[in-house]
């Protein structure tokens, strides 16, 4: 196959680039840390939703020093509970799942964003450092009510924080 | 000679797939302008319930048969011409019966959508993710649609294997080379989507099995969806590699490395559909990474056509007496709608190359998944890469189809230029309201609770280039079908017919390997099955219906 010398520098130094994009994303993710949502939040089918320990009742909880965990329940068309407040300062884990379709679960303008999918539990672990107020959306069509499906999460500073 | 003189049949085949592909881009893009005037708040015409029941419309129309229809009539052609005439007419009318009925049996419920005393309805959107639930309809339409592209490429290599008897020895014409790449693609990928409806979906919409596990379906949705781009795509470097060079007098730089080109997205496109589902909670983390670096490996075909088809046109350029570094710019056949479609497409493409590279690194895809950054890009790909290439492909085959004459040229080189002027206006405002979490498919992205934080601006203003965007996006619309129905109401004359000149490096030099399709589809089936076997074990293992819930019909007054 003949191939141009212009041609060939080209295909070098496109082979390059892309090898060059993989390392810098892989090292955006697991080198730095960044955690992804994937499979160790577990599945809990939405028939079991009402009886189960976590999602029964959806709320904030403490668990130890700066550590808090969320039980989200997404369905047509809130979210349960509709505000999360957690002090600043704290480390809080977000386990979501669905009742009913697939739902989306994104704090607005950041990267804390997941899919919320029936049957399986989304985790997501978020450092809130300073006081600040995020609006949540669901941003994946859910049905016809899909556009009025929001929440919040509203970080409060440590002296106006009145526990979970 | 046209290619109606040659061959009137085949050219009556190919005027029926463009006629339906082209309507269906009318209804489409009107819905479009619906859309855009709906979320951006500037005018809205219907309820926030009914703009699912139009973006359903919109997506699908669009990207399964705008699409699919296009590239049918594309490829008869080219098969056709290359390969002298297709061989059974009862077969090439089955197949085109079979995509039109599949079509309009899915279109009943996606339009009784938006009348009320019904509960036919189909509000699932293009992705049509369970447990939502479209009326079965929906589904059946769909499988026959997908059955009958399967047919025509039956047809097709059908027709290349008798010209292979009586032609020994030759290697396979370029563009027959292309379709036969495009359809092996086509049917791995497809066996996804297939596997997802009739197993799965269509059994659950008529009440034979109770649930269905919302992300295999998924998974399985996504198996298809990457790939399909490619199917999108590959018709349109089609004409790229083997149209465009001749419009600018210019010749193809090289056969072979066209040849590679195909067989790159054939290896790379199919292995990289998790990257839709980074987000996606029961996939390990493992697997989005090797979706994410076989991701990137399908930048190098796209990277490898930037350099060959500048070089081609450049070529060209310079023969009509273009000098300089970029003098011979000048020297292109602006006045050409079909070239200047083509151009400004594959300007945008570079642009939407760039916002897909976001879209594929895992840690950035988490601040613009689901935002309106994703039809921000893909408008510039499939929107524009492919459905203005495929305009200019109208123009320059709407001659050979029907022995009349383009006419009103002129405007058709501004309706490829309003495109591109109203498509940056649009894409560049969604990819920006993306990055303020502004999200996708939604009737009222403004909420109760909280604004945007917008950096430079204000959403006001973001809202208005999406909507100034959105109807100059219209307007080139319109411009398109009068050209197409002035040259339509012209009296035949005499067209001479198209031949495709001989590429500088020809197909003499390609490898003889990259002829032989059993390698190439026996490489991409391994790299399928490293990529996917241990995710679909691992989502399947609690069971194939697991953990499923109850269905849930969309229709748009529900609830
Ligand atoms: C007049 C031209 C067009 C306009 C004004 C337009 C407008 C829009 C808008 C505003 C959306 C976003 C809706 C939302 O997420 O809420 C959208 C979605 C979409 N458009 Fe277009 N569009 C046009 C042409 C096209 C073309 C030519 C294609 C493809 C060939 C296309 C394919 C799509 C697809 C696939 C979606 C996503 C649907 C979904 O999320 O389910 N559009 N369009
Ligand atoms: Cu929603
Ligand atoms: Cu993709």
């Amino acid at each position: 196959m003949d191939i141009q010398k212009h041609e060939k520098l080209w295909l070098v130094a496109g082979v390059a680039f892309i090898v060059l994009l993989i390392a810098t994303v892989v090292y955006g993710t697991v080198g730095a840390g960044v955690s992804m949502v994937d499979d160790s939040g577990g599945t809990i089918a939405p028939d079991e939703i009402p009886d189960d320990d976590r999602f029964g009742e959806p709320r904030v909880e403490h668990v130890e020093g700066d550590e808090y965990e969320v039980y989200v329940v997404s369905r047509m068309f809130i979210f349960q509970p509709g505000t999360v407040e957690v002090p600043e300062g704290s480390t809080v884990t977000f386990y979501i799942t669905s009742a009913d379709v697939i739902h989306g679960y994104q704090l607005v303008g950041t990267n804390v964003n997941t899919m919320v999918i029936p049957g399986q539990i989304a985790e997501i672990t978020v450092e809130f450092d300073e006081p600040a107020e995020y609006g949540v959306v669901c941003n994946e069509y859910c049905g016809s009510g899909h556009h009025d499906m929001e929440g919040m999460v509203e970080v409060v500073p440590e002296d106006e924080w009145e526990g979970a | 000679m046209a290619f109606v003189d040659d061959y009137p049949f085949e050219a009556k085949v190919v005027r029926r797939l463009l006629l339906f592909a082209l309507s269906a881009l009318a209804v489409g893009g009107a819905f479009g302008l619906i859309q855009t005037l709906h979320r951006t708040g500037f005018l809205r015409i219907m309820e926030s319930s009914t703009y699912y029941t139009v973006l359903t419309v919109h997506g699908v129309l669009l990207v399964l048969v705008f699409t699919t229809f296009f590239i049918l009539g594309l490829f008869t052609w080219a098969i056709a011409k290359d390969l002298d005439g297709l061989p059974s007419r009862r077969l090439t009318w089955g197949w085109v019966a079979l995509v039109h009925v599949g079509t309009l049996l899915a279109a009943i419920p996606m339009f009784a959508g938006f009348v009320e005393f019904t509960d036919l309805s189909a509000d699932v959107l293009f992705t049509f993710y369970a447990p939502m639930q479209a009326h079965s309809l929906f589904y059946i339409g769909a499988a026959l649609l997908i059955v009958g592209t399967w047919v025509a490429g039956f047809d097709w290599i059908r027709t290349w294997l008798r010209w292979k008897n009586a032609n020994p020895g030759d290697r396979v014409p370029l563009r027959t080379y292309m379709v036969l790449i495009t359809m092996a693609l086509w049917y791995i990928a497809t066996l996804g989507v297939a596997v997802e409806v009739v197993f799965f979906l269509i059994p659950w919409s008529l009440g034979l099995i109770e649930t269905v596990d919302p992300l295999l379906t998924r998974t399985l949705f996504w198996f298809f969806g990457h790939p399909v781009v490619y199917f999108w795509l590959m018709p349109a470097y089609l004409v790229w590699y083997t149209v465009f060079p001749k419009l600018a007098d210019g010749r193809l730089l090289s056969d072979p490395l066209a040849r590679l080109v195909f067989v790159l997205f054939l290896l790379s496109s199919i292995p990289v559909g998790i990257h839709h589902q980074y987000l996606d909670p029961g996939i390990a983390e493992g697997y989005k990474v090797v979706a994410m670096s076989n991701t990137m490996f399908v930048l190098l075909p796209s990277l490898i056509t930037f350099f060959t088809v500048i070089a081609s046109i450049e070529y060209g350029a310079r023969r009509r007496g273009g000098t300089g570094v970029f003098g011979w710019l000048r020297n292109l056949p602006w006045d050409r709608p079909a070239f200047t479609g083509v151009a400004f497409a594959g300007l945008l493409f570079a642009a939407g190359g760039f916002s897909g590279m976001v879209n594929a690194g895992m840690n950035i895809n988490y601040l613009v998944h689901n935002t309106a950054w994703v039809p921000g890009h893909f408008h510039l790909t499939v929107g524009t890469a492919v459905a203005l290439t495929f305009m200019a492909t109208t123009y320059y085959l709407l001659p050979q189809l029907t022995g009349k004459e383009l006419r009103w040229r002129k405007l058709g080189v501004w309706q490829t230029a309003l495109w591109f002027v109203g498509m940056v206006l649009f894409s560049n405002a969604l990819h920006r309201q993306g990055l303020e979490g502004v999200p996708r498919r939604t009737a009222e992205p403004q909420y109760q609770g909280f604004d945007y934080d917008v950096a430079t601006g204000s959403m006001a203003e973001l809202d208005l280039q999406v909507a100034f965007g959105g109807v100059i996006l219209t307007l080139s619309l319109l411009l398109f079908y009068a050209v197409v129905i002035r040259s339509l109401l012209g009296a035949r004359t005499q067209i001479d017919s198209e031949v495709m000149p001989e590429p500088l490096s020809g197909a003499e030099n390609a490898p003889k390997v990259l002829d032989d399709f059993r390698v190439w589809i026996g490489i991409s089936i391994l790299l399928i099955l490293v990529a996917y076997t241990i995710p679909f074990v691992s989502i399947a293992a609690d069971g194939l219906l697991e953990p499923g819930g109850p269905a849930y019909p969309m229709i748009a007054w529900y609830g």
